[in-house]
């Protein structure tokens, strides 16, 4: 009986969460101009499925130097780039970039980060003092530099910048979790559970996870916006997706050589960036103050 | 006091330790034989060998690590494969300009944030409220080498006011050169600061210590400054220790964009040619400055907060006791 | 008791909202009370009936947004409160009118010494004063608290919640007020601390002649502190008059509810008897009388329109249309 009250109870937690979520406006546009991404990102890839790329190496990749820093025209409505590629086209191209590699780098240390920190949280003591003393580490090491470092040493692979990206932000997922377990392991229906006889895998799977969850859900919405940031940054280095392949911010790296001849070359890839970001920025607080109205301010 | 100040001091040993020994290990598995790397592809296989054997290559990983850091200790961060100059000599030549740069930029961040952040928490939903969220949200998300290439392209080609390129070596050219990249590193943070500072205040206000504050019939600019900033104050300090390592590492975008001779610069450029001891250097040297900022961050927070200061001068008092 | 009938505080019909994004909360609605020179007045009710709100609303340190002082009058020394300008309310609070906050834990400052904290508000309302002076002062206000004077430069994290308690309580009679308004002062505080605290404030408030609105929902606390008793429900006062008026002659159903679930030593009592049901939802309150839902004694008038509060006798006040029979009712159960 106990267990379906619960159920119930969480369910109606998450439905009002997002009734709240729905009354905040700015959240639902980014949720839809994410939303958005995600169907660009899909249809792209299905087109290059369905034209076995060819599309995609005459549009997107093929140079055409007669017509290189073109601005805005009819036929091309954010004009081409220094080598005659539509930058309209290269947006959409390089939206799955951002948007996927984000997300998967942040899903990698939003269940390692989680775990780590799920594990130091409820067993406390010894294995919480070496887990947390080595998130101390990575966390002395400023998140870029880290970055910077892994793509350095292990060159500049799609898996690399991934690796590197989801590795710098394990320790902040670890903490997110960690505090949130601490919060809720010493409370009293915690205690209840184990007077039952509950394990302790069953105590955190049934009752530690699902109330560590909103914590976690906005600190990886916001953290997605982070790593797309620094995916960005990396390439805009030269040290994340190389050229021609199209990337924000690798075409803003090309742009800065440019920067003369064009100004559409240099505010388009990077506005493509920051609505994204904020996007995500935007639907991270509206989830925090929908999942804790008590935070809201 | 001290003796908190000497307790930070010692727990920042271990990570120091940490942080070199994980630099150490990821720049060590890089590919490729950095003795052919200094001395060319038409070197002989024994000279090879021997500049292998002279670089300590062939020890054991830990071997090499602990020469490194008994190095490291006497200030010998080794020699760059490049050009044969020493690391730490590099890194020292470089790290003032990326000093000013960060200051500078944090600077921007406080001067902007903190005013802006306290208004807008006064002054909750009020237009100006509002302006000043969206605005720092759209802070919040603008890359900052994006950012950089917007100014420089507004300020520096369309307007010629500011140069965008370089470091300026006196006073005055210094100062003009510094605007633009200051801003540039400045305003995600300043973004930050406002956002940070607003909700904290926000949550000081709704304390009962501001009712009793304001029971006693003090004036409303004497209870926000004597009452709220001063609580307010102690997540924004750490805040803004936090956004100094953000800060490190967009220095090296924002350098990239302005060619300001910084750190950053000379760390992209050396990753460019390959030159690890290099890299290496610079990375461990804004790691350990990353601490040290981290310390004192700690050493302020104490000073406000009495609760931590009287932690480390009574004698057995528990962390659980002093929250109660 | 240094008891006169003069009248101190008179609060006309007041009405406070809270407009919140789930709708207009009404906290208060039409509150008449009158307090007189050194009185303790009980106010009573259940978490939500709005006696905070009233205590805030005197002071009119009502957050505002969400809160909103709808309409009233308070009279106080011949003034309107709610019509005086912030700067002349800032002199009436700390000074005239204190307030005792619920949690001791969290009102005092955390990073500011309980001198420093003492001292502030003695300086605001004497700016003349000299260093020496505030320092003396202070100590002598931590004295009289029953705290050591050498304590003054010690950080509140450094004292236990009743001594935090003492500190507020010399705060807020630091520059002897006229009236003092306590918010369950001793709610926070462990069973055996309560006592103390309840009677270092009733001995000052005899020797500074303060008068006192102690909001409670513990009538054990009432009968021993207070002259007069409120009963207030749903933001409106049901039931006002003379402490043995109210325990001898309960007479609004919720009056004698509370009474009734007060567990008793003499009596045997199987079970407690609490009052039934719920406080209806302040954004959405019922037409007529607010207590309806819950009442033993309800018919079909009650929901019609709201009852007034009428008198029964010496100044015992009641908002009950039912009053008869539901005194005779108390009378039988004796």
């Amino acid at each position: 009986m106990s267990t379906t009250r619960t159920q119930r109870k969480q369910r109606s937690l998450w439905f009002e969460a997002w009734r709240r979520l729905k009354k905040n406006k700015l959240a639902m546009a980014g949720l839809l101009f994410l939303a958005l991404l995600v169907v660009i990102a899909i249809s792209t890839i299905i087109i290059d499925i369905a034209t076995n790329k060819s599309y995609y190496n005459d549009h997107v990749i093929k140079q055409n130097l007669r017509l290189r820093l073109q601005g805005p025209s009819k036929d091309h409505i954010f004009g081409l780039d220094e080598f005659g590629r539509d930058i309209f086209l290269r947006m959409l191209w390089a939206v799955r970039y951002s948007l996927f590699m984000g997300t998967i780098a942040i899903a990698m240390s939003t269940i390692v980060g989680g775990i780590l920190g799920a594990i130091a949280g409820f067993y406390g003591k010894r294995t919480d003092n070496i887990i947390m003393r080595f998130m101390d580490i990575l966390l002395a090491i400023p998140s870029m530099l880290l970055a910077t470092a892994i793509v350095a040493a292990l060159g500049t692979s799609l898996t690399n910048v991934l690796m590197a990206i989801a590795i710098s932000y394990i320790p902040t997922f670890a903490r997110t979790v960690r505090a949130s377990v601490l919060t809720i392991k010493d409370q009293e229906f915690i205690e209840a559970a184990r007077a039952l006889g509950a394990s302790d895998l069953r105590i955190i799977g049934k009752y530690i996870l699902p109330n560590s969850l909103a914590p976690l859900i906005v600190q990886a919405s916001l953290g997605v916006a982070g790593a797309i940031l620094s995916i960005a940054g990396l390439s805009f280095l030269g040290l994340g997706i190389q050229p021609p392949t199209p990337e924000w911010g690798s075409m803003l790296s090309n742009a800065r050589s440019y920067i003369r001849d064009g100004w559409h070359i240099t505010v388009i890839p990077g506005l493509g960036i920051m609505l994204t970001i904020l996007a995500l920025n935007v639907l991270g607080d509206g989830l925090r103050d929908a999942l804790d109205p008590r935070l809201k301010n | 006091m001290w003796k908190y100040i000497l307790k930070r001091l010692l727990m920042m040993i271990p990570v120091l330790l940490g942080v070199t020994f994980i630099v150490f290990f990821i720049l060590a598995m890089t590919p490729g034989d950095p003795a052919a790397i200094i001395l060319g592809d038409q070197a002989s296989a024994e000279a090879l060998e021997l500049k292998r054997i002279e670089l300590g290559l062939n020890d054991p990983l830990l071997i090499r690590y602990f020469n490194y850091l008994l190095n490291m200790i006497r200030g010998d961060l080794g020699t760059s494969y490049k050009n044969q100059i020493s690391v730490a000599a590099q890194v020292i030549d470089k790290f003032p300009n990326t000093a000013i740069l960060a200051v500078a930029g944090i600077l921007v961040a406080l001067l902007i944030g903190i005013p802006i952040g306290i208004l807008s928490a006064k002054k909750q939903y009020t237009a100006l409220d509002n302006t000043s969220m969206v605005l720092s949200l759209v802070g919040v998300s603008m890359p900052n080498f994006w950012l950089g290439l917007l100014l420089s392209l507004l300020f520096a080609l369309k307007l010629g006011w500011l140069p965008s390129q370089g470091m300026g070596e006196e006073f005055i050219p210094l100062l003009k050169s510094l605007v633009l990249p200051a801003i540039t590193l400045g305003t995600g943070a300043a973004a930050t600061v406002v956002r940070m500072t607003r909700s904290s205040l926000l949550e000081v206000i709704r304390q009962d210590y501001i009712s009793t504050a304001r029971a006693k019939g003090l004036p409303e600019k004497i209870v926000t400054k004597k009452h709220m900033l001063k609580n307010a104050l102690i997540p924004i300090v750490t805040a803004v220790g936090l956004q100094f390592g953000q800060l490190l590492g967009g220095a090296m975008l924002t350098e990239t964009v302005f060619s300001w001779p910084g750190l950053g610069r000379l760390m992209v450029d050396s990753i460019a040619s390959k030159d690890i001891p290099m890299v290496l250097g610079a990375v461990i040297f804004m790691a350990v400055m990353f601490s040290f900022v981290n310390l004192v961050v700690d050493i302020v927070y104490a000073f406000i907060d009495p609760r931590i200061k009287s932690q480390y001068r009574k004698a057995g008092f528990t962390k659980k006791e002093v929250r109660a | 008791m240094t008891e006169t009938n003069q009248e101190l505080i008179r609060i006309e019909d007041l009405f406070i909202d809270y407009e919140t994004d789930d709708g207009i909360v009404h906290a208060l609605n039409g509150v008449s009370l009158t307090l007189h020179v050194g009185e303790t007045l009980g106010l009573v009710g259940e978490t939500g009936a709005g006696k905070t709100t009233l205590a805030k609303g005197i002071l009119r340190l009502i957050p505002d947004p969400p809160g909103k002082i709808k309409e009233g009058k308070i009279w106080f020394e011949g003034k309107d409160l709610l019509e005086l300008p912030e700067h002349a309310m800032q002199e009436i609070r700390g000074q005239s009118i204190s307030m005792i906050f619920q949690d001791p834990m969290t009102s005092l400052n955390p990073v500011m010494t309980v001198g420093e904290q003492i001292q502030e508000v003695i300086r605001n309302h004497n700016p003349e004063l000299d260093k020496e002076e505030l320092h003396a002062w202070s100590c002598a206000m931590l004295e009289k608290v029953g705290i050591s004077a050498d304590r003054i430069d010690e950080y509140p994290h450094q004292f236990s919640g009743g001594m935090k308690q003492r500190v507020i309580i010399a705060i807020a009679l630091a520059c002897n007020p006229k009236l003092l308004l306590a918010d369950e002062p001793t709610t926070a505080l462990d069973v055996t601390i309560q006592a103390q605290v309840l009677d270092m404030i009733r001995t000052l408030k005899q020797e500074l002649n303060t008068a006192m609105m102690l909001i409670t929902h513990d009538l054990g606390v009432v009968a021993q502190n207070c002259n007069r008793v409120a009963i207030i429900y749903a933001g409106e006062i049901v039931e006002i008059g003379d402490l043995r008026q109210i325990f001898k002659r309960p007479t609004h159903p919720y009056t004698i509810g509370l009474l009734e679930s007060i567990p008793s030593l003499a009596k045997d009592v199987e079970r407690l008897n609490p009052v039934k049901g719920m406080m209806p939802d302040p954004t959405d309150l019922p037409p007529g009388c607010k207590f309806a839902p819950r009442c033993k004694f309800v018919c079909e008038r009650c929901a019609q329109r709201v009852p007034d509060l009428i008198d029964i006798g010496d100044g015992h006040m009641v908002r009950c249309i039912n009053s008869k029979d539901t005194q005779s009712y108390a009378s039988t159960r004796e």
